[in-house]
């Protein structure tokens, strides 16, 4: 009896898996023999720019290798999914495919061999792409150089390793089609939409994912993961101390630093680094669009709220006379804290009222969001390892304290600054998010 | 009252807590091998090494020091007797004004006890904290090679004595 039960289970298993891969079934394309001088390069100049706004280097380029040769580790719940060749390499990279065969991946998540691809890759995004963007990515990148980098196999634990999930994956969270305008918004909002929605894929970090990993639609931008940096929250529970505005926005993201919030740290560096070269229309109207998502909706609370941000900033701030007395070795104020003492002296030099290095001013420390954050995960990854601008570009260090501080002088001066710079609760649980940086900050670098 | 163990020595130091180690080195100490720089942690040649780790000591604060390991170029070895990192430097002629090299000494060495071979990209990343206004960074990379082989062969010795 309890045979025939099982056996009508597998057969109904078995039927079920069949139907799902006659459903998903993808067949095939042709290879292309399309070669790089049927591109215009006013096509390929529009496409280095959406390349740029999607910024598809930051997981088709690992650290040292070849543009868009793939190979950067996109770390997930479920393992580690590298992002693969993506130049008009042959045999290694994306050049056999047709433009049919890479708009049915942008749109459908779909491989030209007709493998599912796993939606590490955002095509949950990438599918409100309009034709003539996906063919200017398409020309953009058949105009790179080819490189020969073999892709490396994802390493998922069975059973998710075999596609048949993506496949299911795509069926149950794929939401295909093009991006609808909204009417009763602004054209610039709408625009704002189109990339932030789609090739920004901005929700991809900063929206919480589901246990399947994906999007939670209905949690929009209420902070996510990318790259082990948390990603804050984008809407009305931003733990920004001033509430985001477009004007402000546009500078961060154009050129990675504003007065009222700070410096891009983080994954955020490569984007506003990218973006630097986006058209500035563009940039203008994904901040007016996130804009509309951030802080209180009337305006006065929103004044309201950035007044008594910056009037608290100002209070905190640390004056030049209580930094001379640690240096001039006079006696520590009364009842200063051990997290006092030691940002008096590794912290204050620069992070003290009218301090700064020569080419740069660092952000009052009360508006800004790692210290106000539900989380002191990214508070702990900004002083142990510091802030360096990409390679070969310019932009502010801060040095890091991982080999200055022991974990208790760090739990110290991290419950000093939450404290003194942040009217938010004081931090739980620090010794856990310490160990939690710790183990992903070991960095997955690909084998040789 | 601060104890500072400093290149094996226990060091009673009467300053704030929350002075920077190179203030005291310097001025308390007479160990004048850290240099200012920057005063701001942006150009390495204050770097001591605290528990075998690299750190700037100009935003360091004594504080955080108690009880900890500090070392100095004044403990790589001395005019007569150069430690290896030293006289790797020297033999490279690595400095030019030589006022960053204490700290990218001290980086060096910190790489070395680590890592007794490394390659030329592992000390170029190693040594990026710290900067050189003259340009000698060729001849610094081509000490740290020297250096290595330089400890190796300082090893070997103490082996083939323990082997025979």
């Amino acid at each position: 009896m309890f045979g025939r039960i099982l056996l009508g289970l597998a057969l109904a298993v078995a039927i079920a898996i069949g139907a799902l891969v006659a459903w998903q079934w993808r067949g095939e394309l042709p290879p292309s023999t399309a070669s790089a001088h049927s591109f215009d390069p006013g096509i390929v100049a529009k496409g280095a720019q959406l390349a740029a706004i999607g910024d598809c280097a930051g997981c088709h380029t690992t650290s040292g290798g070849k543009s868009y040769a793939g190979g950067f580790p996109v770390e997930t719940p479920f393992g580690i999914i590298y992002g693969p060749n993506i130049t008009p390499d042959r045999d290694t990279g994306i050049g056999t495919w047709s433009e049919e065969a890479f708009r049915r991946a942008m749109r459908e998540g779909v491989a030209r061999d007709g493998t599912h691809l796993y939606p590490a890759f955002p095509y949950d995004h990438f599918t409100k792409l309009t034709d003539g963007d996906i063919s200017a990515l398409y020309a953009f990148l058949m105009t790179r150089d080819p490189a020969m980098r073999t892709n490396r196999t994802p390493q998922l634990a069975f059973p998710l390793n075999s596609r048949i999930f993506a496949a299911s994956w795509q069926l149950l969270f794929l939401d295909k089609g093009p991006y609808r305008s909204d009417p009763s918004q602004s054209a610039d909002w709408n625009r704002g939409a189109y990339l932030v929605e789609g090739l920004g894929h901005c929700g991809a970090c900063h929206t919480p994912r589901n246990k399947l990993g994906a999007e939670e639609k209905h949690q929009r931008f209420a902070g996510g993961e990318g790259e082990n940096w948390n990603a804050p929250p984008l809407n009305a529970t931003s733990p920004a101390p001033v509430p985001w505005t477009a004007d402000q926005l546009f500078a961060y993201l154009k050129y990675g630093f504003t007065d009222q919030h700070g410096f891009a740290a983080g994954p955020m560096q490569l984007v506003s680094t990218n973006l630097s070269k986006a058209p500035n229309a563009d940039v203008r109207a994904i901040a007016t669009y996130i804009a509309a998502f951030a802080g209180p909706r009337d305006t006065a609370g929103r004044q309201r709220q950035t007044d008594a941000a910056l009037a608290f900033a100002q209070q905190r701030a640390l004056t030049v006379n209580e930094l001379s007395r640690a240096t001039t070795g006079a006696a520590p104020a009364n009842g200063a804290s051990p997290g006092g003492t030691l940002f008096a002296g590794a912290c204050a030099t620069c992070h003290r009222s009218g301090g700064g290095l020569p080419v740069s001013r660092p952000v009052a420390l009360a508006l800004s969001t790692p210290v106000n954050a539900s989380r002191p995960d990214n508070l702990l990854r900004i002083v142990l390892n510091g802030i360096h601008p990409p390679p070969g570009r310019r932009g502010p260090i801060m040095p890091g304290f991982s080999g200055a501080l022991t974990d208790p002088q760090l739990f110290a001066l991290v419950d000093y600054v939450r404290t003194h710079y942040s009217r938010g609760p004081a931090w739980a649980n620090v010794a856990a998010a310490l160990a939690d940086v710790r183990r992903k900050q070991t960095p997955t670098t690909e084998a040789p | 009252m601060t104890v500072l163990n400093v290149n094996g020595k226990q060091h009673e130091v009467n300053a704030d807590p929350r002075t920077p180690l190179l203030y005291v080195l310097r001025n308390d100490l007479a160990l004048n091998a850290a240099k200012f720089g920057c005063g701001l942690g942006q150009c390495g040649a204050c770097t001591v090494l605290v528990d075998h780790n690299p750190v700037f000591s100009c935003v360091t604060p004594i504080a955080a020091l108690e009880g900890r390991y500090i070392r100095t170029v004044e403990d790589l070895g001395t005019v007569d007797k150069p430690g290896p990192v030293q006289r790797a430097f020297i033999e490279e002629q690595a400095a030019q004004c030589g006022y960053c090299i204490p700290g990218m000494m001290m980086r060096a060495q910190a790489l070395l006890e680590k890592n007794a071979a490394p390659s030329d990209t592992q000390i170029r990343e190693a040594l990026e904290p710290n900067l050189c206004r003259c340009g000698t960074q060729m001849r610094i990379l081509r000490a740290v090679h020297r250096a290595a082989k330089l400890m190796t062969v300082e090893l070997q010795g103490p082996l083939r004595e323990a082997q025979k």
